[in-house]
């Protein structure tokens, strides 16, 4: 069995935060400096600051100061076990539900053939 | 670098919470009334053409459902080397079109799991929820979910080329 350390709960007290999993998801592709994610998300900078504090306690998010500007990063923790976690769980809901969406397509296509109106 | 984001195209995302220590809640729209995605989950030959996409490689052997208040349901599944892997449990509530709920008797820390099926707008916005008699329950269950590591090596190798 795996074993999940603790830090677990604040990750995913972070990740409950859907503002939260869209930096997650952004800094995946690439590195952002505060200023970009608060545009990016349309909040103040006051505002990102805290989810990006949030993300950072729970190891999800590093950031660094370069220059004038903060950047942030993907924290050890987002590359590990629980982001993997979620996201394995979530890649196989998803195989599954595009699997489902043919199967209900299917359903749909044989009414319409059928004549039946819903 | 991998690409995280959805596949494009017209599939709608699907989403992961756990909601609380002991709840994990899956949500995912389907383009069409929710009777018919209510059929999908409920008439078996329907149901194992989704459940476990043919690109996992995992073969279901069989599949009962008697889908009605504590009907029963199982599935077996072939692991390979003649060994095989069974989920079971009972229906507990059932509610066409709009809710499904049943337990999973495999393991004696099994979930609850709840679907709803709510139609707006001629889509069903899905959920499907998996609550755990304790916060260790669904660490251990949902962590290797179904017990199937291998079954996420293939999917991880399945889902670059999904989109």
């Amino acid at each position: 069995m795996v074993q999940y350390p603790s830090r677990l709960d604040s990750s995913f007290a972070a990740l409950s935060d859907a503002t939260r999993r869209g930096v997650i998801e952004k800094l995946w592709r690439d590195d952002a400096s505060i200023t970009e994610l608060a545009e990016r998300f349309q909040m103040t900078l006051t505002g990102m600051k805290k989810h990006v504090s949030v993300l950072e306690q729970a190891g999800l998010v590093t950031t660094e100061k370069v220059g004038r500007v903060r950047i942030c990063r993907l924290g050890r923790g987002a590359l590990d076990e629980e982001w993997a976690w979620l996201e394995r769980y979530r890649r196989m809901w998803t195989a599954r539900f595009d699997a489902l969406d043919k199967v209900v397509e299917e359903l749909k296509r044989k009414e319409r053939n059928d004549g039946r109106k819903k | 670098m991998v690409e995280r984001s959805e596949p494009a195209g017209a599939r709608h995302p699907t989403s992961v919470e756990r909601k609380s220590d002991r709840e994990v809640v899956v949500r995912r729209i389907f383009d069409a009334p929710a009777r018919l995605v209510f059929e999908a989950w409920t008439r078996p030959e329907l149901f194992r053409q989704w459940w476990l996409p043919k690109s996992i490689g995992l073969v279901l052997l069989s599949l009962d459902q008697d889908v009605r208040v504590g009907g029963t349901y199982r599935l077996v599944f072939d692991l390979g080397d003649s060994k095989t892997m069974a989920f079971f449990g009972k229906y507990i509530e059932v509610v066409p079109p709009s809710r499904l709920s049943w337990t999973n008797e495999e393991s004696d820390d099994g979930a609850v799991t709840t679907v709803t099926f709510e139609e707006k707008d001629n889509q069903t916005h899905l959920t499907f929820s998996e609550l755990y008699p304790t916060k260790e329950a669904l660490d251990r269950n949902i962590g290797s979910t179904e017990g199937l590591p291998e079954q996420f090596a293939q999917l991880d190798a399945l889902i670059p080329t999904l989109g």
